[in-house]
């Protein structure tokens, strides 16, 4: 009879096609320290919490708010199974829930859009998200904007919360009524205006800037959140609106800086007048062979002006002077042969381990890209550290704009020297991942993940080595991919790294500690 | 007198066109082996294709030009009874696309073996009518790469296929129609997140199952073999490749072909055969239209104590 159930247990197994997502196993947020302090954190944008008043709460023996408890008790007395899931998933914490929607989106996004039959390309427009091509093209560069945006805004938005929060010390429902259980974990008590909804506020506006196609869909993420806070039982309804009017109203200056940043011009074509070509002819004028795109029909390079995007840890002109790298060796030389023949050898030289950490690292179309990727790996490490939601905010605020900065830091090389791919030099390499459609010099892997070992290595300072290994293999990926040369990756981890610096110099002086 | 006919057809249903996974099919026609026979050899096929389908819509890619895929490997069939027979395969595949910069894979692909059960024979004047219930496994022999379609050599999950055929002859008219279901075990690749209809946080991916249906008719007696196919494969979930995107190996792939099969054993070199076939896709989900084209070149060997009077071809 055992036999037999063992059996029937194989056969089961055989046939389970449940995978574990990681994601789905993450604990509740149980913060080790509340960071009631945190609104005296130096914001992003510079201002002071105070800037952003909010109303006064109502009285906890108002009628109106006696209501709202008596709403959330039977809430509490209703939930249903769903409910109670729908709890456990924002219970792991908003900052962290809201950067996995906004990878899924990027991911969901990130495919570049057909050729027209004429052999052009269509470019997305905002104004129109719905129709094909789909906007955003959520490509590498604007994914790591979106990603900063939304974490930099969460961040001043939480600063200012929790300024207010300390102010008004409002006690959370469950002490107020005592039919109210806590259905998680208390992380602060002062709970007006509501973190959480500070959190959904910012994000959900932001993101209906950056996925004007995704509202529907991000508003029912929204919804989901405000469910899950009400059952927890510590915020009510009037918390929860003061929380989502504060973060919108901070998302505003955001988006302010975000139409004003350079980015809208990053296409770099107006009117069907090519003005990236100035890159080309300046390589020519160089006497050096300019990239030139590799796919059928040519294909405009992506974002060639995303390199003169306002940084956010630095300015431009310091961009220029300290963080653009040398040139790269020129296509003339000697020393350009020789990485041209390293590229040949690991296109010729395949092995599986080789191909497994080109496929781990690829991050191309169709995925979050290497910044999603950073922000994955981060928010595995984070749910380890239980942080409060604000320490959340400031870690994914410091990895994103590094993240964003190396992005325009890579940009600005790759355009400025408009250096060309192994396959357009040598057609006899092929890649063993996606060619992407811009110029060599720097690798913007080597960039991103240069910025983000070295931010996350003062963030985590335990995993500190790690993360530099991993930057390094990411790096070498690429060459093993056979899309980049060596120098391209040394030089990019090198300026990757000097832009996470200015985040952790912004990190030692911004309030927070540690 | 045993009078079974070896089976060489090797249909490879390639599911090919994007995911480049060929498969012995030599399950799927109304043949049996005699007892003690054993006919092994080598399989070759060959297959391209120029456009593909994204989700239901049949396009091109310049990026890709034609995908190519060749195959060859040892395929044979052992005779244990006249009733059963067990029947292996190992293709050797290897892919690549004639434009774009994008590289071919190449490699050993997936191990496959399969037991064919003639549950039921009857035989009346000069027709014969016949079922059968065939099992088969398969599984890679190593961990290629199976997330970069379309240049992987398979699809890489195990797979444990059920079939059910009927097989009905008249004088030397056939006709035969089989169906199946693939049972498909999940696989894992080499990144831990990837995005299908949503983000999925895991290197592990869920196959859905499968169905296949074969039909098939023509003549065949003891030197030859002629016939039509027409094949379907359904694969029961997954998703559609989304505009522009990348395949998936979880893809709803489906196909239909049609083909034609041939075999010839010259009667004057007993134990050789000679096989061929070509298929062409006419209808697919998230694969491509391909052309297919197969050879197969076989030796019968006889391992029963009744040395020479042996190897019997004749179909029935």
């Amino acid at each position: 009879m055992k036999k037999y159930i063992f059996i029937s247990l194989i056969l089961l197994t055989a046939c389970n096609k449940d995978i574990v997502e990681v994601n789905q196993t993450f604990p509740m947020l149980s913060a080790t320290y509340s960071d009631s302090a945190a609104g005296k954190w130096k914001t992003i944008l510079g201002f002071q919490p105070d800037t952003y008043p909010t109303n006064a709460p109502l009285p906890s023996n108002d009628a109106g708010f006696l209501q709202q408890l008596n709403d959330i008790a039977a809430l509490q007395k209703n939930a249903t199974p769903e409910d109670m899931a729908n709890l456990r998933y924002w219970g792991t914490g908003g900052v962290l829930r809201w950067n996995e929607i906004l990878r899924e989106l990027v991911a969901k996004y990130n495919l570049p859009p057909v050729e027209n039959a004429d052999g052009t390309y269509p470019i997305p427009s905002a104004n129109n998200p719905l129709a094909y091509p789909f906007f955003p093209f959520a490509n590498p560069p604007y994914a790591a904007r979106a990603y900063a945006y939304v974490s930099a805004a969460q961040y001043d938005a939480l600063v200012t919360a929790y300024f207010w929060k300390s102010r008004w010390k409002r006690l959370p429902a469950y002490q107020l009524d005592n039919r109210i259980q806590p259905m998680l974990t208390d992380n602060g008590g002062n709970c007006y205006p509501s973190a959480d909804a500070v959190i959904y506020g910012v994000t959900g506006t932001m993101l209906r800037l950056l996925f004007p196609g995704e509202v529907t869909y991000i508003n029912q993420q929204l919804a989901k959140h405000r469910k899950a806070r009400l059952l927890a039982g510590m915020e009510t309804a009037s918390d929860l609106d003061a929380g989502e009017a504060l973060g919108n109203t901070i998302a505003q200056l955001y988006i302010q800086r975000a139409r004003t940043d350079g980015a809208g011009a990053a296409v770099a074509i107006v009117n069907g007048v090519n003005l990236w070509k100035v890159f080309e002819d300046d390589c020519i004028a160089r006497n050096e062979i300019p990239w030139m795109s590799m796919e059928s029909p040519k294909r405009p390079p992506m974002l060639p002006f995303f390199g003169k995007v306002k940084p956010f840890l630095f300015d431009s002109a310091t961009m220029v002077t300290t963080l653009r790298p040398l040139p790269p060796p020129s296509t003339r030389s000697i020393a350009f042969q020789k990485e041209l023949e390293e590229v040949r050898y690991y296109s010729q030289n395949q092995t599986r381990e080789r191909l497994r950490i080109v496929h781990f690292w690829a991050d191309g179309v169709g995925t979050y890209t290497p910044p999603g990727h950073w922000n994955a790996i981060a928010a595995e490490e984070f749910v380890k550290l239980k942080w409060s939601e604000v320490r959340w905010a400031r870690a994914f605020a410091l990895l994103n704009m590094s993240l964003m900065d190396a992005a325009i830091v890579c940009w600005d090389a790759k355009y400025t020297y408009y250096n060309p791919r192994p396959s357009q030099v040598d057609n006899s390499i092929k890649t063993l991942t996606g060619l992407p459609n811009f110029p060599a010099y720097t690798s913007g892997h080597s960039t991103f993940s240069g910025a983000a070992a070295e931010i996350l290595g003062y963030l985590v300072p335990s995993r500190k080595q790690a993360f530099s290994e991993m930057a390094a293999e990411a790096s070498m990926s690429r060459l093993y991919g056979a899309i980049h040369y060596r120098s391209d990756c040394t030089a990019g981890l090198a300026s990757g790294k000097k832009v996470g610096e200015f985040a952790v110099k912004r990190a030692m002086a911004d309030g927070a500690g540690n | 007198m045993t009078t079974h006919r070896l089976i060489v057809r090797i249909g490879a249903i390639l599911l090919g066109a994007i995911p480049g996974q060929l498969k012995a099919q030599t399950d799927a026609d109304g043949i049996m082996m005699g007892k003690n026979l054993f006919c092994g050899g080598i399989m070759t096929a060959t297959s391209s294709w120029n456009q593909y389908w994204e989700g239901t819509l049949l396009r091109s890619n310049a990026n890709l030009g034609s995908v190519k895929t060749t195959m060859i490997g040892p395929m044979g069939s052992w005779g244990v009874t006249k009733q059963l027979n067990l029947i292996f395969s190992l293709p050797y595949v290897q892919t690549r696309a004639t434009a774009g910069t994008l590289t071919g894979l190449n490699g050993f692909q997936d191990f496959s073996l399969t037991a064919k059960y003639r549950l039921y024979r009857l035989k009346k004047n000069i027709s014969t009518f016949s079922v059968f219930g065939i099992a088969g496994i398969s599984t890679p022999v190593q961990d290629y790469v199976k997330d970069l379609l379309p240049v992987s050599i398979g699809l890489g999950s195990r797979n444990l296929t059920m079939r059910a055929m009927l097989d009905y002859q008249y004088i030397n008219f056939f006709v035969t129609a089989s169906g199946s279901y693939i049972a498909r075990s999940n696989i894992f690749i080499d990144r831990t997140a990837y995005y299908t209809t949503r983000m999925i946080y895991s290197n592990e991916v869920a196959m859905p199952d499968a169905t296949y249906s074969n039909f098939r008719m023509g003549f065949r007696n003891k030197e030859i073999v002629a016939e039509a196919v027409a094949d379907v494969w359904t694969t029961l979930g997954g998703f559609d490749i989304t505009k522009n995107n990348m395949p998936f190996p979880s893809n709803q792939m489906n196909q239909t072909r049609i083909g034609i099969n041939g075999k010839y054993e010259p009667t004057r070199w007993k134990g050789i055969s000679l096989t061929a076939a070509f298929y062409q896709t006419i209808n697919g989900r998230n694969m491509g239209r391909a052309s297919f084209a197969q050879a197969g070149f076989f030796y019968i060997f006889n391992f029963s104590k009744k040395q020479g009077k042996t190897i019997s071809l004749s179909p029935r």
